[in-house]
Formats: structure tokens, C-alpha cells, sequence
């Protein structure tokens, strides 16, 4: 059927590159989708405490479970710092001397920096930790991608791949 | 391969001096203006012009759109060269004026881009200062003015482009990559038209500023898209042509080992930018911005190490310690090279574009709120895609430049699986730095 369909379509493919495409394309849409299959961890509650200092946070990475409400304690202990989460759009600023709270279930995974959202001195701009929920799928799938690309570049199943005049 | 000339179209607005000339002047302005801002404004970096429209506005047009589709076409309006070549040529526009200048050739020896390669890793070392620090980037600014200006007064055509701009070298790597060219549409004519006018100059344009033969360009590398032989060639013999994406890469001549050793020094950089910068590794950061102390040292033996050694290095493992095959293979490593630093600008970029619009409101920092944008609010933009768009980015890197190692690979009859393991690698940290 899949050659009938390419030929219908006017593409030169043969029956060996039909059999490589549909197998790229199974690999692709398994890389993609290998999260749906994978069970979570169950959700707790975690607090954590964070520390501001120009330019860094320490801890520098957080570690929690998909679902987990999470609790983060920013302490500041030199000049106002901020911190704001990438993708969960959040936002929390602590002055000196002082802890702000952010409260939020993390119920999107993946591997997110939260970065100083209070101009702070010179670094601010880099002032960068990391929050990791559950499972880093994206680095996985980016991984099999990678794979995947030299996997089709090997193997070249489109003619504008393979070498003028083959 | 196909080629579609779109000369026709912007031949009119090409030919005249004037639409260039007006963009080259807005450009100095705001350079000089830069300048000045960095001097006398705030010293809060992301509150001052200075950095926000130079390390974000300027390097998001240039890393994210001019370089990748439009090659050189920063060259052709950057305001560094101006003062001198003005003074070289006697005139603001055409030729006619009484030039002034030494006019001598640059060294033999010198005739390639390891005093490129030189200054961009200078820069690179005090990066973190100059990125974030206004009055030193001012001071980086004048130093280029400086420098090009004398390179001008001493030394024929422009030398500081060609031969020691940082900037320049990078964007004729990455030129190579690009979609568009400048080529002479028949060599024929060329070789007939004995006064080679495109080279010499005439009383229509000047003759080639970039030292190059446009009857004998393949590349782009070192095109500055000035447009200078549209407007000498007598016989409209030089054409603006659409092309396929990294045409040049496969050409195998004028292959050399300065260039091979440009894309390390900027695949290195862009993978130390990402952990300085983008990581969360506040040492490395105290380290990178403490210029004159030993942690700084250490971060610039490391950085230099990397880029001059361990990369080259294991590269020249990858490729059986065979000279030719690493210098040519090194050119597989330019479209990797370009969206890694797309990649790490994407983040960076986004984060911070939005000190754009009070810096434009108030560029001194000194409370003003000239369109009344000066209370717009840090806003991190496009936070939930940025690390599938920097993925993407590298993944077709990765496989560009693993297909161009192939491609080459059979041009020089050597084998490319240890070329396509050292991409997959240097993808494989990239993506750790950026999303991991």
C-alpha cells in the first residue's frame, strides 16, 4: 500500500526506501511519544530554600517530581534578587535579609531555568539555577532525534541526499 | 545546482550609492551613540543603550537572521570602516576625491585570518565583562573605530575587514552557509575584459575593497556584498543570485587551515558562552567576569586550551590524524557551528529582548521616557518554546553538517564516521547545556 501510495504520488521511491521511511517514521513518532507510556513518580510536598547571591543561586538545581507542590523559600542575602521560572511563567522577589514564598503544584516536566528577574549587577542577565521536574523528556527525545538524524544521513532514503549523478 | 539571479530587482536601489550610504549613517549614529551611552549613561548594563542594543538588538538581527540568510550583508552597511575608507577615497560617495592614505599592501604572511582568529578569542576571553559592562564595551567599540581607521590610513582598501575584524571573520565562516551570493554570471567576459575595472576601480564605483577578483569569486567567504563591481562591471556582468543553503561548503578548493581552525574557536566559543552564560554554575560565571585574578586565569587557559586544543585535537583523531582530511572536514563543522550559536541565541535573546523598550525610552539611564516605554517590565519571552526551538536548531545541525561530512568525505575519498561522531558529541553537550 505504501508503495502504491508514493507511486501514485509520482515519487520514485523504491520498495527497499519505502521500508526505510516507514521505519524513520515509526522511530520518530516513537521518540515523540515515549513520554505518554512512562508512569510518573506519585506527588508529594516539598519545600525547598533557596539562595540568592549575585550571580547565583545555591543550591544551583532543584530536583522534584512531576505533580510535587513545591514550595520554594527565596532568601536573599546581599541585594534584592528575583526569581522567575521559564515555561511555568512564575515570578517571586525577595530584598535583603528577607524570604519570599512561591507556592505551585510542577506539573509540567522537563528541565527549566529560573533566572533573577530584579536587576541585581553586572551578571544579571546570567543569573541562572535550574528547576528539574520528573523526567527530562525533552533532553531524552532530543537525544533520539540526534540519533535518528545521523541514522538517516547514513542510510540517505531522499534523493537530494545522495551524491550528484548516483 | 539551481540559481535564481534576483539582480534585476534591486539593481536600481543597488547601483545608487544613496539608499546604502543612508543605512551606513544610521548605523554610525547609533554606533557613536552606543559609544557615548556606554561612556556617560548608567552603569546597569540592561538599563544602558549600550549593551541592550549592541549585545541584544544588534547580535539577535545578526546571529538569527542577517548571517544565516543574508551572509555578509552586515559587511555591506557596518559603520567600523567608514571614517577610514572615507579618508582613503577622498569622498563620501563616488570616486572623484583626492584620497588620502599610505595605500600599502598588507603582508604576505599575513594574508589570512589568523589575526581573525587571534581577536575574536581576545574578545572572547573578556567576554563577560564586555557584555555586561557599558563603558568597557564603549571602549571595545572605539578600539574597533580606532583600529580600522589606522588600519585604513596605513594599508590599501580595507584591511581591517578582511584581515583582523573579529566580528568579520566569524560572518565570512558562516557566509559560506548562507542563501544568497554575489558572482559574476559569465567568467568569459571576465577574462576578455582586460582592464578589470571590478578590481581597479573606475569612475562608476571603486575597485574591489575586499582585495578580491570578482571574475575569479566562488565563495563568499571573504564577499563583503559592498556592491562596488555592480557598479564598476561595464558589461553588467555580476549578479545577486539566490542559491541552495550551504553551496560553498562543498567547493573543494581554497580549503585552508585558518578557516578549518575558525569554526573550532567558534563551535568551542558558543559551547563555552552556553555554560558561562546560560549555566547554573555561578563559579564559572565570578570566574569568567573577574578579569585579572587567578580564577579568571584559569578560565582563560581553560578557554584557550579548549578552543586551540582539545577541540582541533580531537577532531584531528576523529579525522586518522590525517592533515588534509582535517582540513577539509573542518568545513562540515560550519553549519553545526552556526546553529549551535543560533541556539544559544535563541535563549539568550528571548530572555532578554525586553530591555529593548526602556532602553529606547531612556538610553542613559538617567530617568527619561522619551516614547514612554521606560516602565515596560522585564518579560521573559516565548520561555515554553525556547528549548524546542533550540533543540530543532541543533538536531538539523547536526544532521546538515553530517551530511556535508559525507559529501566531502567522498570528494577527498576518506571516510567520515569519525567526523559525524565528533558532531554527534558536541551536539550531545550543547543539548546538555541548553535543555539538559
Amino acid at each position: 500500500m505504501w508503495i502504491a501510495l508514493t507511486q501514485s504520488m509520482g515519487l520514485p521511491i523504491s520498495r527497499r526506501t519505502s521500508w526505510q521511511l516507514v521505519l524513520l517514521i515509526l522511530a520518530a513518532l516513537a521518540i515523540l511519544f515515549l513520554p505518554t507510556f512512562v508512569t510518573a513518580a506519585p506527588p508529594t510536598e516539598r519545600t525547598y530554600r533557596i539562595e540568592a547571591r549575585s550571580f547565583e543561586y545555591a543550591p544551583p538545581t532543584i530536583k522534584v517530581n512531576q505533580g510535587d507542590r513545591l514550595t520554594l523559600e527565596l532568601a536573599s542575602t546581599d541585594v534584592v534578587h528575583g526569581l522567575y521560572i521559564d515555561g511555568y511563567d512564575l515570578n517571586v522577589v525577595a530584598d535583603p535579609g528577607q524570604t519570599a514564598k512561591l507556592t505551585f503544584i510542577a506539573n509540567q516536566s522537563g528541565s527549566f531555568r529560573f533566572r533573577c528577574s530584579v536587576t541585581c549587577g553586572a551578571l544579571h542577565p546570567f543569573m541562572i539555577g535550574k528547576l528539574e521536574v520528573g523526567t527530562n523528556w525533552l533532553w531524552w527525545q532530543a537525544v533520539g532525534f540526534a540519533v535518528l538524524a545521523v541514522v538517516v544521513v547514513f542510510i540517505r532514503p531522499f534523493g537530494f541526499m545522495k551524491p550528484e549523478g548516483s | 545546482m539551481t540559481r535564481y539571479e534576483i539582480t534585476p530587482l534591486l539593481q536600481p536601489l543597488l547601483k545608487n550609492r544613496l539608499p546604502q550610504f543612508i543605512i551606513q549613517a544610521i548605523a554610525l549614529g547609533g554606533f557613536v551613540f552606543a559609544i557615548i551611552a556606554g561612556l556617560v549613561g548608567t552603569p546597569v548594563g540592561n538599563h544602558n543603550f549600550s549593551i541592550v542594543f549592541v549585545w541584544i538588538g544588534w547580535w539577535a538581527l545578526l546571529m538569527l537572521i542577517a548571517v544565516p540568510l543574508f551572509g555578509r550583508a552586515w559587511c555591506s552597511v557596518c559603520p567600523i570602516p567608514l571614517a577610514g575608507e572615507w579618508m582613503q577615497h577622498g569622498a563620501l560617495l563616488k570616486p572623484g576625491g583626492k584620497g588620502f592614505g599610505l595605500n600599502l599592501r598588507w603582508h604576505n604572511k599575513f594574508r589570512n585570518i589568523w589575526l581573525q582568529n587571534i581577536s575574536f578569542a581576545l574578545v572572547a576571553l573578556f567576554s563577560a565583562v564586555v557584555l555586561t559592562q557599558p563603558n568597557i564595551t564603549s571602549i571595545v567599540l572605539i578600539a574597533f573605530l580606532f583600529v580600522a581607521f589606522a588600519a585604513s590610513l596605513i594599508f590599501e582598501r580595507r584591511a581591517f575587514c578582511r584581515y583582523l575584524c573579529p566580528v568579520g571573520g566569524f560572518i565570512g565562516l558562516y557566509s559560506q552557509v548562507a542563501p544568497i551570493e554575489v558572482r559574476v554570471k559569465d567568467s568569459a567576459v571576465c577574462a576578455a575584459h582586460t582592464e578589470k575595472s571590478c578590481y581597479i576601480g573606475n569612475a562608476e564605483g571603486y575597485g574591489c575593497p575586499w582585495q578580491v577578483y570578482p571574475g575569479g569569486l566562488s565563495k563568499n567567504t571573504y564577499c563583503g556584498t559592498c556592491m562596488e563591481c555592480l557598479r564598476t562591471c561595464p558589461h553588467d556582468n555580476v549578479a545577486i543570485q539566490i542559491r541552495p543553503l550551504g553551496d560553498d561548503l562543498l567547493k573543494p578548493h581554497g580549503r585552508k587551515l585558518d578557516e578549518a581552525f575558525k569554526a573550532f574557536i567558534m563551535l568551542g566559543s558558543a559551547m563555552t558562552y552556553s555554560a558561562v552564560m546560560l549555566g547554573s554554575w555561578g563559579q564559572l560565571k565570578a570566574a569568567a567576569y573577574a578579569v585579572g585574578t587567578s580564577a579568571w586565569a584559569l578560565y582563560a587557559i581553560t578557554f584557550l586550551v579548549f578552543i586551540f586544543g582539545a577541540l582541533p585535537a580531537s577532531f584531528f583523531i576523529a579525522t586518522s590524524f590525517n592533515r588534509k582530511s582535517f582540513i577539509n572536514f573542518a568545513y562540515a563543522l560550519i553549519p553545526l557551528g552556526l546553529l549551535a550559536w543560533i541556539a544559544f541565541s535563541l535563549s539568550f535573546v528571548f530572555a532578554n529582548a525586553s530591555y529593548l523598550l526602556p532602553a529606547i525610552s531612556d538610553p542613559f539611564g538617567w530617568g527619561w521616557n522619551l516614547f514612554g516605554t521606560v516602565n515596560f517590565k522585564w518579560t521573559p519571552f516565548l520561555t515554553q518554546v525556547t528549548p524546542t526551538l533550540q533543540v530543532a536548531a541543533l538536531i538539523i545541525g547536526l544532521a546538515w553538517s553530517s551530511q556535508v561530512a559525507i559529501q566531502i568525505g567522498e570528494q577527498i575519498k576518506a571516510r567520515a564516521q569519525g567526523v559525524i561522531a565528533f558532531c554527534f558529541v558536541i551536539t550531545l553537550g550543547m543539548l546538555w547545556l541548553l535543555v539538559g
